[in-house]
């Protein structure tokens, strides 16, 4: 206890150090006009014992652990998922920002965090799904569940065009590379004017529909409409965001099982150790293409979803901020871990909104938040690795 | 007798440097072939060459496989790994460390049993029996290296001596004919030195060749058939161990030339 006291007034004779300047002297201006240095020992003293108090609280505290219970997370999980339907507009609204993150944090898990290429352009991928849907329902007259797979499958393209040049890259230099990719593909679409209509963007994408029927306010399809109801937003919100955790869970399945499957295994190897995994005839080259067009295939799906839910696009929805904030989410989560990297997308996302408030402070209380997981919890919100098989899980006999 | 692996006048060069220079031998198959030579002498550049990691400058590696010979020399290492019937094992370990045991051992045989994602993503019976297949042979092997008990823990938490081990049956479950092993003593004890020693005669004695750099001259008398001395790139003696141990040749170059 005595440390802990001494640790903790070190930590105030610090706080006061820097308050006293930074908030104990405000410069004032008096009845002449001249600025004079006004104390206020208020704003000293609640900083000097907040960071008193905090550092102790830090030091005796028992550590935060996760529930252990089996289930605990699953179903948590589906309690969140609903909790939007029910919370109206506001709600429905941050939920679908929190699908769409976790639509492609679980496409960039794959890259990231089991075949362990570090991917800092992965918003390149989600723009190609979103233009490609944008452009194939307004020019070519598409619907969105058309749209859908191809938009996945140019997105995956993409990605296998990005794979072939960095093949040899590794960490830092793969990194960078990535990150050029993700400029390119959003500088062109700027500056492809004829074909992307620049920086004005593309309107005017129609809505996903529900067996044929949609929720525009008006229209010869609308459901409203048909059952002469009135309009309701809402309603539509409420579309969405099912629609968005259906193609969320459907993401989530299918890697859960790619991450169980030999190809999943390999991923892992590779990420482990590339020498080790050559010499057991696993073809790199191969697993890490197969890595970047698969990931790339969940961001094209989740950028297909967004522009459809805006009805419009424009590059200034794919800068890098959409990657760091992607792969904050995946490596905050756990990295491979996507129990992890669902709760990293609820508590980042949902929390970024919440406090979308106080507008400038934001970022810092982003930051202050990565921050806080870097240090609490080094290897992300869910460290542990599961296995991929239990020997007990298997029937002895053949 | 034929033989399972021959090595022809296998030269290495590195710019100037002469790693390895016109190094020849055979091994014959059911045999344990111990690479022997002080630092340097280019024991690990030689196995380098064998399983493709370096291209040797010029020089013949056959390997006999049933299907018929394969040359090795002009092979890509993915190749390699990939078709050749042989396996090896790290100097310095290399295991998939946060992966489980029983996953190394999985991922090992997926040369044979092709990563077939579509099947097993849709769970399909013939992905199922695959997969139920290799995590027996899985089950198997962690028998018999003695390492059912870490089956499912995270190989990077093993003990040094499980590591060792789980190593060689990582290379065994790829289905090799020749093993090639780096110094799979190092850091052992004099008793896990015995066992492994035993362990390698007992694979011996299922057929498989087994080739082996060590610096243990212990286990290396204990169970070579043959024993290959190298020094600075020049293969100076060859033959059973006794007859190498009295060769004045290998005595001067392990002591220096005053001792001979």
């Amino acid at each position: 206890m005595k440390a802990a006291l001494q640790d903790a007034g070190f930590s105030a004779l610090i706080a006061l150090i820097l308050a006293l300047p930074l908030a104990g002297l405000v410069t004032t201006p008096n009845e002449a006009y001249q600025l004079t240095l006004v104390f206020h020992p208020w704003p000293v003293a609640a900083m000097t014992i907040g960071a008193f108090l905090i550092r102790l609280l830090w030091l005796k505290l028992p550590r935060f652990t996760l529930p252990k219970a089996r289930g605990f997370g699953s179903w948590s999980l589906v309690l969140v998922a609903l909790l939007p339907l029910l919370t109206g507009r506001r709600g429905l609204d941050i939920g679908l920002l929190v699908l769409t993150y976790l639509m492609l944090a679980t496409g960039l898990n794959i890259v990231v965090g089991l075949a362990g290429l570090l991917d800092l352009g992965y918003v390149a991928f989600y723009a190609v799904g979103a233009y490609t849907t944008a452009l194939l329902t307004t020019e070519a007259g598409f619907g969105f569940w058309t749209a859908l797979p191809v938009a996945g499958l140019f997105a995956a393209f993409a990605g296998l065009m990005l794979g072939i040049p960095v093949l040899r890259l590794r960490g830092d230099y793969l990194a960078i590379v990535t990150l050029g990719f993700g400029e390119i593909v959003r500088v062109v679409l700027i500056n492809w004017q004829s074909f992307t209509n620049g920086a004005d963007g593309i309107s005017g994408i129609p809505y996903p529909r529900l067996f044929g029927l949609d929720f525009s306010r008006a229209g010869s399809a609308s459901v409203f409409r048909l059952f002469h109801l009135p309009f309701d937003r809402l309603a539509r919100q409420m579309w969405f965001y099912i629609l968005a955790l259906v193609l969320t869970l459907l993401a989530n399945v299918v890697v859960a099982r790619l991450r169980r499957s030999p190809l999943g295994r390999a991923w892992e190897a590779l990420r482990e150790d590339e020498i080790a995994a050559r010499a057991l005839g696993l073809n790199p080259t191969r697993l890490k293409l197969a890595a970047f067009t698969t990931g790339a295939f969940f961001a094209g799906l989740a950028g297909a979803f967004f522009a459809a839910r805006q009805g419009f696009v424009s590059p200034e929805s794919f800068t890098f901020m959409e990657s760091a904030l992607v792969l904050a989410i995946v490596v905050m989560g756990g990295a491979g871990r996507q129990l992890g990297v669902i709760w990293a997308a609820i508590v980042m996302i949902g929390g970024f909104e919440l406090v979308r408030g106080f507008a400038e402070y934001r970022m810092l209380i982003f930051g202050l938040a990565l921050v806080a997981i870097a240090v609490a919890r080094p290897g992300g919100l869910i460290a542990t690795r599961l296995p991929s098989v239990r020997l007990g899980w298997v029937k002895s006999d053949p | 007798m034929s033989s399972l692996l021959e090595v022809e006048a296998l030269t290495l060069r590195f710019g100037g440097i002469t790693a390895l220079d016109q190094v020849s031998f055979q091994i014959a198959p059911g045999r344990i072939a111990a690479l022997i030579g002080p630092n340097g002498a280019g024991k690990t550049s030689l196995f380098n060459c064998i399983t493709g990691f370096y291209r040797p400058t010029s020089g013949i590696i056959r390997l006999h496989e049933q299907s018929g010979p394969r040359e090795l020399q002009s092979m890509a290492q993915t190749e390699i790994a990939a078709r050749a019937r042989l396996a090896r094992s790290f100097q310095n370990i290399r295991l998939f460390g946060a992966m489980t045991c029983l996953e190394n051992l999985l991922v090992a045989q997926y040369r044979h049993h092709g990563p077939g994602a579509l099947p097993s993503l849709l769970g399909l019976p013939r992905a199922r029996a695959t997969e139920a297949a290799t995590i027996r042979r899985g089950k198997e092997l962690l028998e018999r290296f003695d390492l059912l008990p870490f089956a499912d823990v995270a190989a990077r938490t093993l003990p040094y001596g499980a590591q060792r081990r789980l190593e060689i049956a990582r290379a065994l479950a790829t289905e090799p004919i020749l093993l090639c092993l780096d110094e799979p003593a190092a850091g052992l004890n004099e008793h896990e030195s015995v066992e492994l020693s035993e362990r390698l005669a007992g694979l011996r004695d299922e057929g498989l060749t087994v080739l082996l750099i060590e610096h243990d001259m212990g286990l290396v008398m204990r169970i070579a058939d043959q024993v290959i001395v190298l020094d600075v790139g020049r293969k100076i003696a060859d033959g059973p161990p006794g007859r190498v141990k009295a060769d004045p040749r290998v005595i001067a170059a392990y002591l220096g030339d005053a001792a001979a």
